[in-house]
């Protein structure tokens, strides 16, 4: 049985569809940097500009007025700002999981969505570092997170989580992008080999590093990719679990739990499938990607967003379940009242409808391999996540051991400016990536065509096409 | 290529012949073949890694192994002693009345900062090994490396789409146009052509 070929038992099919030759692979996925951009990009490029200016303008006026411009006042002093930046860091996750740990369990399903996923993981990562940065009040004086000798000879405090969170974060982008940028090369030489003008050629051909697909290359290559795949594994898990203690570390009724690092890692990796499916149903009309991104990979996503959501629920459950059994009053107040009957309690309520009962509809099959249905249902469960985050982080704040110390937080126009930025920025960047670069790994599809093995019945020693004509010559007889 | 050498006013001299094959599973058989004959200085290029090819090239396993973890040990130790140094020696800093560095944490006996730095020596071990894994890949590759005869060949464009190319470089002490070229085309190579430079 030749590694290539479905697994008929786990009802596997092929995954590129059968009769694609390589270059068809080439031609499908290079198309879409090469032609004029459609209209649909360009509708699509303008909304997602608008909100980055958006964004622009509002973080000007928060640097000119000051933080005071959000409604963060006590006692919820982390509100928007970081239920923001751990929704996006949480959709990075996914990103991670897709080209790293399905790599290495050898889910060859992978290759059709794995570059896009990884680009929504930078991405991502770049409108969560944006958060942390500018909700410290001085941005200018943000570097005092880093162990830089300065005139004050004091150092930053190791043994903070939000400082671990620096670390962890910062690790994170940065594999992220070397990982990113690895898996690009070949892709970018293909281009490089393809472009018909100056310019091109001397772009793709500088980011391509002079790649001309040597085994000697490949070997260290592949060797190279599979490392990165083996810490990036442990890597993010450790990411969402090092954000998780930001809240667990403190004693807060609501954060103050064990269970933080193991839900935020589950809950980051379905916002992330969730948002990589958002993305990439857009991607796959806009481009016409059909005969590389197929039902049954939106079926597997969909599939593994039914998992998540499952592990995720049973997170709720748990706290609910743990607060009641600790005996502790704060820990009961908070969970068994303040969260669902609470002033947030609405809140609390999309969170649970988003993402516990809404993906329950895929234990349909029908459902599940409906378009439609998985587009609303994607964007639910990015609402639903985000709630989760707002629900974790306000609903906890707002009321804590004293009554007296209670209070709402409400969001400002600068508040709702600054997130819808964000999603502007995101968007921004993933439609240039998606002019420009190569969407769907190319090499890696080819490696997973039938065609790539060389020991397939037909293509042992004869070689088809125009070589047959010289097949006449004995093998090996020049030696 | 060939046409233009052999008008052009300066020496020209072969570089590589580039023999060029239609399916992975032919050039696997040609490149055991030239692995065979005794070559060394030659390559295989291919649009995506072909199974089996190191194999059939001969070649050693890769050994970015070694280099990862020597990163890998270096940001470990450096996370330490950063860790250690700023918080423990240059300014001690007590925070829940943990011991200030790891010296005095093992005099009191007990784990009180070295929990707290496990986050960020995991993260800096992570960093200083991707660093080593993509930097030591292009080390060992030679790469960035803009410029290389096999770029010479208009056909080699497809190499990185649907073709398969063996190249053999002029500097390998076996090589022989006439002979070289005869085993390639042995080989079934559905094209072979000769890659000059200019004489140096």
């Amino acid at each position: 049985m030749a590694y290539w070929e479905p697994l008929r038992e786990l009802d596997e099919a092929p995954l590129v569809q059968v009769g694609s030759s390589l270059s068809d692979v080439t031609n499908d996925i290079a198309r879409g940097t090469e032609t004029r951009a459609s209209r649909g990009w360009w509708i699509c490029f303008l909304i997602a500009l608008s909100f980055a200016g958006l964004f622009v303008v509002c973080v000007s006026y928060l640097f000119w007025r000051g933080v005071g411009v959000w409604g963060n006042t006590s006692p919820v002093y982390w509100a928007w700002d970081i239920t923001n930046f751990v929704w996006w860091v949480g959709i990075g996750h996914a990103g991670t999981l897709i080209s790293a740990i399905l790599f290495i369990f050898r889910q060859r399903w992978r290759t059709a969505i794995n570059r896009f996923a990884e680009a929504m993981t930078i991405f991502a990562v770049i409108c969560a570092l944006i958060y942390p940065g500018i909700h410290v009040g001085r941005p200018w004086l943000l570097y005092w997170v880093f162990p830089i000798p300065n005139q004050m000879t004091v150092w930053p405090n190791f043994k903070s989580p939000l400082l671990w969170d620096v670390f962890a974060v910062g690790t994170y982008f940065t594999v992220s992008l070397l990982f990113w940028f690895t898996g690009l090369i070949p892709d970018l030489a293909t281009l490089r080999d393809r472009s018909t003008t100056k310019w091109r050629q001397r772009i793709y051909g500088f980011l391509a590093l002079g790649w001309r697909g040597s085994n000697r290359h490949w070997r260290n290559y592949e060797r190279a990719y599979l490392i990165l795949a083996a810490i990036s594994t442990p890597l993010v898990l450790s990411v969402h679990s090092v954000v998780s203690m930001d809240f667990a570390t403190s004693v807060i009724p609501g954060w103050h739990t064990t269970i933080f690092p193991p839900y935020f890692v589950a809950g980051a990796i379905f916002s992330g499938f969730a948002m990589v499916e958002t993305v990439l149903l857009i991607a796959r009309s806009v481009f016409k990607l059909h005969r590389v991104v197929l039902m049954r990979h939106l079926e597997l996503m969909n599939k593994f967003l039914l998992l998540t959501s499952l592990l995720v629920g049973y997170a709720y459950g748990m706290e609910f379940f743990m607060a009641w059994y600790s005996g502790n009053k704060y820990e009961m107040a908070h969970f068994l009242k303040n969260r669902p009957t609470g002033p947030y309690g609405w809140a609390w309520a999309w969170m649970v409808g988003c993402n516990v009962v809404v993906p329950q509809l895929y234990w349909f099959k029908r459902l599940r391999t409906s378009i439609p249905v998985m587009f609303v249902v994607s964007i639910l469960i990015n609402i639903g996540m985000w709630f989760e985050r707002f629900v974790i982080i306000v609903s906890s704040l707002n009321r804590d051991f004293l009554p007296s110390a209670w209070g709402l937080f409400r969001p400002t126009i600068i508040d709702v400016g600054t997130f819808l930025g964000t999603i502007g920025v995101f968007f921004t960047l993933f439609l240039l990536f998606m002019r420009w670069l190569p969407m769907v790994a190319m090499a890696e599809i080819k490696g997973t065509m039938p065609q790539a093995d060389p020991h397939r019945a037909g293509s042992h020693g004869e070689p088809e096409g125009a070589a047959v004509a010289k097949g006449a010559l004995a093998p090996g007889g020049a030696e | 290529m060939e046409a233009k050498a052999s008008a052009a006013a300066p020496r020209r001299v072969p570089a590589l012949l580039l023999a060029e094959f239609d399916s992975s599973g032919g050039i696997l058989h040609a490149a055991e073949k030239v692995r065979d004959a005794g070559y060394s200085r030659w390559d295989v290029h291919t649009p995506y890694p072909v199974h089996g090819m190191d194999r059939a090239m001969g070649l050693k396993d890769s050994r970015l192994g070694w280099i990862v973890i020597v990163c890998a040990l270096t940001g470990l130790t450096t996370a330490f002693f950063m860790m250690h140094w700023t918080n423990g020696v240059d300014y001690p800093t007590v925070v829940g009345d943990k011991p200030p560095g790891f010296v005095a944490d093992l005099q009191k006996g007990g784990p009180g900062t070295l929990p707290s730095m496990v986050p960020i020596l995991f993260e800096l071990t992570i960093l200083f090994s991707a660093f080593g894994a993509v930097l030591g890949m292009f080390g060992l590759n030679q790469l960035p490396r803009h410029h290389h005869p096999v770029f010479e060949s208009d056909r080699f464009r497809t190499a990185s789409d649907d073709r398969y190319f063996i190249s053999i470089e002029a500097n390998d002490p076996r090589f022989d146009v006439d002979k070289t070229r005869s085993l390639l085309e042995a080989a079934h190579a559905s094209h072979v052509e000769t890659i000059e430079e200019e004489a140096s």
